[in-house]
């Protein structure tokens, strides 16, 4: 168990596949850090020497913004393209696909769960 | 696709050339446009321009946050008025 940035505590897999229980880190990201800190992309987490742990830690530090920083910076720009009113903000606002997918049917990640509404009118033939 | 780097951000000539004139003198007045694709340079900040939106014109304040969005992305094309036989809200 070797305890990187903060709470992420990645378990006993290999290196590559263990940062990437970092948010902000996926594979490429997480083959990258391995490669820059001198570490074998294939060796286990558990296997890491505690220099190596902390040389990994040092790269991530100096080359990545993880974990809470890039949620409040994707936050932040959400919260910018609400604030001065552009379309994509209302999107976000109301809860609808911003990138203009259709809407008549589905998108549903968006919007949620089905609510039904009674007595619908069916499509007469 | 994004725009080619090459021929840098597409600004409305003609609205560029107003709000520059208008910058100069140093009055300001509320520009109309149909230039909904033209992209918001640095230099429109602190202006106003009425943007079309198909039936009327918006108004929209130009703040230093809105550079390098479009014109229309600010003046919305439709109005959603709530579902028929949605009473609450």
């Amino acid at each position: 168990m070797a305890r990187i940035v903060g709470v992420d505590i990645p378990n006993n897999k290999r290196g590559e596949i263990g940062l990437s229980y970092i948010y902000g880190i996926g594979k490429s990201s997480a083959q990258r850090i391995l490669d820059g800190a001198g570490v074998d992309r294939s060796t286990k987490v558990e296997d890491w020497t505690d220099d190596q742990t902390s040389a990994i830690r040092n790269y991530i530090n100096d080359n990545f913004k993880i974990e809470g920083e890039l949620r409040s910076e994707t936050q932040m720009n959400i919260k910018r393209l609400m604030d001065i009113g552009a379309y994509r903000g209302i999107r976000h606002r109301i809860g609808l696909p911003v990138r203009g997918q259709s809407t008549k049917n589905n998108a549903r990640t968006r919007k949620g769960r089905r609510k039904t509404v009674a007595n619908k009118k069916k499509a007469t033939k | 696709m994004s725009r080619s780097l090459k021929k840098g951000p597409y600004i409305e000539f003609k609205l560029e050339k107003k709000i520059l004139a208008m910058s100069e003198t140093g009055k300001k007045s509320v520009v109309k446009t149909w230039a909904r694709r033209s992209i918001i340079p640095p230099e429109f900040v602190g202006h106003t321009i009425a943007v079309h939106n198909g039936n009327k014109f918006i108004p929209v304040y130009i703040t230093e946050n809105m550079v390098g969005h479009k014109l229309g992305e600010f003046a919305p094309t439709r109005i959603f008025r709530g579902h028929a036989g949605n009473k609450k809200r």
